[in-house]
């Protein structure tokens, strides 16, 4: 893959960084990959057209505008971006407020930190957008989030502008605290039961109904110009359950077992509105007649089961049951690190329950965009879209895929030669501060010693460190620039998935990238693993 | 006429027996309370941060406030003239953060506690957890407590003094330093409301999480609007009309949000800054943002937002206990190098802040750290200003303290050179215009042999049975300790301390309940120390261990 600009022809990797990814006016070209569309099929020596991070145009030799930045994917594929559609990435504290049975007071969106090191992670897996949910603990969970990874930005910037809202509800074990003993003298949380459960949805319902109708009530009355009515009180936790009985608000529920799903999916039905989706779901090829007619979606693990009692009838064919009658499915991670591969277990579906490409790769693109209702913006690779892109060396569906270059609206946010690259500068800077901190450190000794020494820095020291600390936001590699791939094989575009040839495992597997591969900062624990967390 | 001085001085001499008596009794022999209140300070430098300096001039100062300033004033003849030649006369320094003078943690209710026997889990925003927004600082202040004192010796006059626990701890009071009783150090009672954020209630209670703080946050902020407007319809026709309940967690931000007092909200890293702005909106409040560690990143947005912030002197530091072989990641060692920054930053982008030394035990870190920022690039008027004029600004007493004009309070610090130089020592502070000389503290006299820096376990007997303190020390290069020690009473501050050759001695007052100085003397002895410890009449013997070890060993064998 080379990148070069027509007219200008040279794009040094210094200038890209400068400016902040690729700029959005300007007009990027990728030419000669497979683009999988997903929704279009597949196009061999095909181009994407970017303008003002819209993909403008897709197909074959598409006519070069003048200005544009080509970049040439000979040999590789282009993929829609990743949506994972069961995140806990960039959050800051907790993903649960796990004291009070309801905890749609709360929102993660509210507590974003843009800064957490997955988002980096994830998108360097593919990832362009995630469904960041609440915890598991309560039947009625807080808000979620859907945000775009694009890494760099503030926590406004990551938001997906337009994203229906939604909020996590959640059934069984987690929500009636099965796994969890309270200290001596706390009173262990209502419910403590399945049946509890639901309960405390119905009455959630039943009350917000109540709300709604006291502030209808209120407006009524004020509208026709009565005086001096006391105000309602508003209610932080009612407000959502309010938009969810409205239809303005998804919900996303954690859920194991068919029969609480059933009865889920009654009660909403009894209320006026619909689930969204299934989250895990492992329990759906039991019920997807009745999922396809309530129409929900399922979103779920590849081949992830028996880590508690309501996780053990599990199947794989799961995804590939629930796709056959019609339910809208997905692959999701739950878990920073799975999220990188979501590829991966994507493809695992063509093994068990025999998806073809398109089907299996819709599971982690087209699908839980539809499931999120942001599938007119992302999701598949159509003029008018979002340009959220992944450059593979190999198809996606083959363990030997590994995303090269990462667009979000355009804009590259992550490029691995570049990555690569700018370890080496990350190790520098590090090392020049360490280096100042101690001579800082030395000074102060000496100062103290003989106080008659002369409190003076060294400008050219001074200078020599501010000129190796750009201000970047925050680590390392955060930049994104553009790469120059290695010369692609090009037998590699025309491989089946699941049978490379091993030279290229040779290339692209080599123990040692792939240890470099690892990041260079360590992430920190993720929040799954949260003390007495409860998202699976 | 001299009638009357003989009057006025059979007055203040009885006054001063009196007062010398009390003092004796409530605060120790430092006080000079007994001190002529006329005082003049001549050919002195002075800087009065409002306005130009005076190279060589008098300050006269009158029942606690500042009459007259210039480069020739008359000196009225009942003042006590001070030759203030080679001294630099400031305005007294201002500590925008502190817990100082409160030394009991308020009381707090519905929080999430690990045995039984406490109050029962929060269940939600209903239960109001952790909040005591009623706690008035003003009105729980200590004469008494020791650290007053040492921010005075430090060049401190005034600060604020807030209570410190739970998401809603209560109204801070701008006080002056010195007083016999409390109502006397307060300036302004009820001067801000402070919000936490960091979660209380652990997996059990609400919250237990940073969501349910802000969750929390916004609906408590909502409720006090709603009440403030049903107390209003019902106070104007009762009858026939439920009452609003009774809610004394909303009185104070109803208050607050009414005479606009400043509601203080942390925010100390760029995503929590940033968050900061999306909860005042939501609240509809114009907050003073505290912490701003991280500021040097977003000043010119902090500056947009038109707020002010108090700076956190303590500026982020190597883990005193971090594994000396754990890898520190790019982005914390950034973040070290660059915090200094943050007040030249935001001077630069226009934004008004006041520093405070929360997390800080000795007064001359605050300094010196001040000096950091200096370093960094900050003008040093600025510096003189964020410790002055710009807190009394951001909290509404800039017409009475911050900076030696006329008819403002008579709070000076008076050096012998410039306040930010190490070598630089503190003369005399005046607080309300009470004079107060300053002792060094006693130095080391011989330079130490071994560290005391570290966690200490201290293991000694009592009247009421076997006890245990922990003291988390630091020693300076030159024997010096600082640090707290936590024990049966609470914590408390350490206020001089030293190692001499392997001679320790370190102090703290104690709440027992009555305040009393305790003194822990002995030999240090690799990482274990043997000697004694001494309150009032009591003593007895201690042994400390170091469990964790010598921390600063690395560094001593360089």
């Amino acid at each position: 893959m080379r990148i070069s600009r027509s007219g200008i022809v040279v794009l040094s990797l210094a200038t890209i960084a400068a400016a902040v990814p690729v700029a959005a006016q300007d007009t990027v070209i990728i030419q000669n990959a497979t683009v999988l569309t997903i929704t279009k099929g597949t196009i061999e020596n095909g181009s994407v057209l970017i303008h003002n991070g819209k993909i403008a145009e897709v197909g074959k030799n598409l006519k070069v505008p003048s200005g544009a930045t080509v970049i040439d994917a000979s040999g590789m594929f282009l993929s829609p971006g990743i949506i994972d559609c069961h995140s806990h990435i960039a959050v800051e504290d907790q993903v649960n407020e796990g004291s009070v049975a309801v905890s749609s007071m709360t929102g993660v969106g509210e507590a974003l930190d843009p800064e957490d090191p997955d988002i980096y992670h994830d998108l360097a897996g593919g990832v362009t957008v995630a469904n960041v949910l609440h915890g598991s603990a309560n039947p009625i969970g807080g808000l979620n989030a859907v945000i775009k990874l694009r890494w760099g930005k503030d926590a406004h910037g990551l938001m997906f502008e337009g994203a229906p809202p939604g909020i996590k509800f959640a059934l069984g074990e987690n929500p009636k605290r099965s796994n969890f003993t309270p200290p001596p003298g706390i009173p262990p949380r209502y419910p403590q039961s399945r049946m509890g459960v639901i309960d405390v949805i119905r009455q959630a319902f039943v009350d917000a109904r109540e709300y709604r109708k006291s502030w209808d009530d209120y407006r009524k009355r004020t509208a026709a110009g009565e005086k001096n009515i006391m105000p309602p009180r508003r209610d932080v936790k009612l407000d959502p359950l309010v938009e969810v009985l409205e239809g303005k608000r998804y919900v996303h529920s954690h859920a194991y077992r068919a029969d609480e799903m059933i009865q889920l999916m009654r009660l909403a039905e009894e209320f006026g509105f619909r689930i969204r989706t299934f989250q895990h779901v492992l329990e759906g090829y039991r019920i997807a007649p009745e999922m396809a007619a309530h129409g929900v979606g399922g979103s779920t693990f590849s081949d992830w089961w028996g880590y508690k009692a309501e996780a053990y009838e599990a199947i794989p064919y799961n995804a590939a049951m629930m796709t056959q009658h019609g339910v809208i499915v997905s692959i999701n991670s739950d878990s920073a690190e799975e999220a990188r591969h979501l590829n991966l277990e994507a493809a695992k579906t063509m093994k068990y329950g025999g998806m073809d490409e398109t089907q299996a790769l819709s599971m982690v693109t087209i699908n839980p965009a539809i499931q999120l209702g942001i599938d007119k913006r992302v999701g598949s690779i159509e003029p008018g879209k979002d340009a959220d892109l992944v450059i593979y060396n190999h198809h996606p569906l083959s363990v030997y895929a590994v995303p090269q270059t990462v667009f979000i609206d355009g804009h590259i946010y992550f490029d691995r030669k570049k990555d690569l690259a700018a370890r080496a500068d990350v190790d520098k800077e590090r090392k020049a501060l360490l280096e100042k901190e101690k001579a800082a450190e030395k000074k102060s000794e000496d100062k103290k010693s003989d106080e008659k020494k002369p409190d003076e820095k060294k400008p050219e020291e001074k200078k020599a460190i501010e000129a190796q600390t750009p201000g970047a936001p925050t680590p390392d590699a955060s930049k994104p620039a553009v790469a120059k791939p290695d010369a692609p094989n090009p037998d590699a575009s025309k491989q089946a998935p699941p049978k490379p040839k091993p030279a290229d495992s040779k290339k692209d597997y080599s123990k040692k990238e792939d240890q470099k591969s690892q990041p260079p900062e360590p992430p920190k624990p993720p929040v799954t693993a949260a003390p007495q967390g409860s998202q699976q | 006429m001299p009638q009357r001085n003989l009057c006025r001085s059979a007055e203040i001499l009885a006054l001063s027996i009196w007062v010398l008596t009390i003092a004796a009794l409530f605060i120790g022999p430092d006080a000079q309370a007994g001190e002529p209140r006329y005082f003049a300070i001549t050919n002195a430098r002075i800087v009065p941060v409002s306005g130009a300096v005076i190279e060589s001039g008098t300050v006269v100062m009158a029942k606690g406030l500042i009459v007259s300033v210039g480069k020739s004033v008359s000196i009225p003849p009942e003042a006590l003239v001070i030759d203030g030649k080679g001294m630099t006369v400031y305005p007294g320094l201002f500590d925008a953060l502190t817990d100082l003078g409160l030394t009991s943690p308020a009381a707090t209710a519905g929080g999430a506690h690990e045995g039984g026997g406490g109050p029962s889990p929060s269940r939600g925003p209903e239960d109001r957890p952790n909040t005591t927004t009623w706690t008035s600082a003003a009105d729980e202040l200590k004469a008494d407590d020791k650290r007053l004192e040492t921010w005075r010796n430090g060049g401190f006059t005034t600060a604020v003094t807030a209570p410190k626990v739970g998401l809603f701890p209560g109204q801070g009071a701008v006080i002056d330093l010195a007083g016999d009783r409390p109502g006397d150090l307060v300036v302004k009672p009820n001067a801000s409301l402070h919000i936490s954020l960091t979660p209380t209630g652990g997996f059990f209670g609400f919250p237990g999480s940073l969501i349910g703080v802000i969750a929390y946050v916004k609906q408590i902020y909502y409720d006090a609007a709603q009440d403030a407007q049903a107390q209003q319809i019902y106070a104007a026709n009762p009858r026939g009309r439920e009452r609003p309940r009774y809610d004394r967690a909303l009185h104070a931000i109803e208050d607050a949000t009414r005479d606009g007092r400043p509601v203080l909200l942390p925010a100390v890293t760029v995503p929590q800054i940033l968050r900061a702005f999306d909860i005042a909106s939501q609240l509809g409040i114009k907050p003073v943002l505290y912490g701003v560690t991280q500021g040097y990143a977003v000043a010119d947005q902090i500056a947009a937002k038109k707020l002010s912030v108090l700076v956190n002197l303590k500026w982020p530091e190597k883990e005193k206990d971090a594994d000396p072989d754990a890898e520190e990641s790019l982005r914390t060692l950034r973040v070290r190098d660059r915090a200094p920054g943050t007040p030249a930053a935001l001077e630069k982008a226009g934004v008004k802040f006041a520093f405070y030394s929360d997390g800080l035990t000795s007064t001359k870190d605050i300094l010196k750290n001040a000096k950091k920022a200096i370093d960094a690039g900050l003008q040093r008027d600025a510096a003189l200003r964020a410790l002055t004029l710009s807190p009394a600004e951001i909290y509404g007493v800039a017409d009475r303290l911050g900076s030696i004009e006329t008819g403002k309070i008579a709070n000076l610090v008076v050096t012998d050179g410039d306040l930010f130089e190490e070598k630089t020592k503190i003369k005399f502070v005046f607080v309300d215009g009470r004079k107060f000389e300053i002792h060094e503290p006693e130095k080391p006299k011989d330079p130490p042999k071994g560290t005391m820096t570290g966690k200490w376990k201290f293991n000694f007997n009592t009247p009421e049975g076997a006890q245990e303190a922990t003291a988390d020390l630091t020693m300076d290069t030159d024997g010096t300790l600082s640090g707290s020690i936590v024990h049966q009473y609470g914590t408390s501050t350490i206020s001089s301390g030293y190692l001499s050759a392997d001679k320790f001695s370190f102090s703290f007052s104690v709440n027992m309940p009555r305040p009393t100085d305790v003194i822990f003397s002995g030999t240090l002895d690799g990482n274990t120390a043997k000697g004694s410890l001494s309150a009032g009449d009591f003593s007895t013997e201690i042994t400390g261990t170091r469990p964790g070890g010598r921390q600063v060993e690395n560094q001593e064998g360089r």
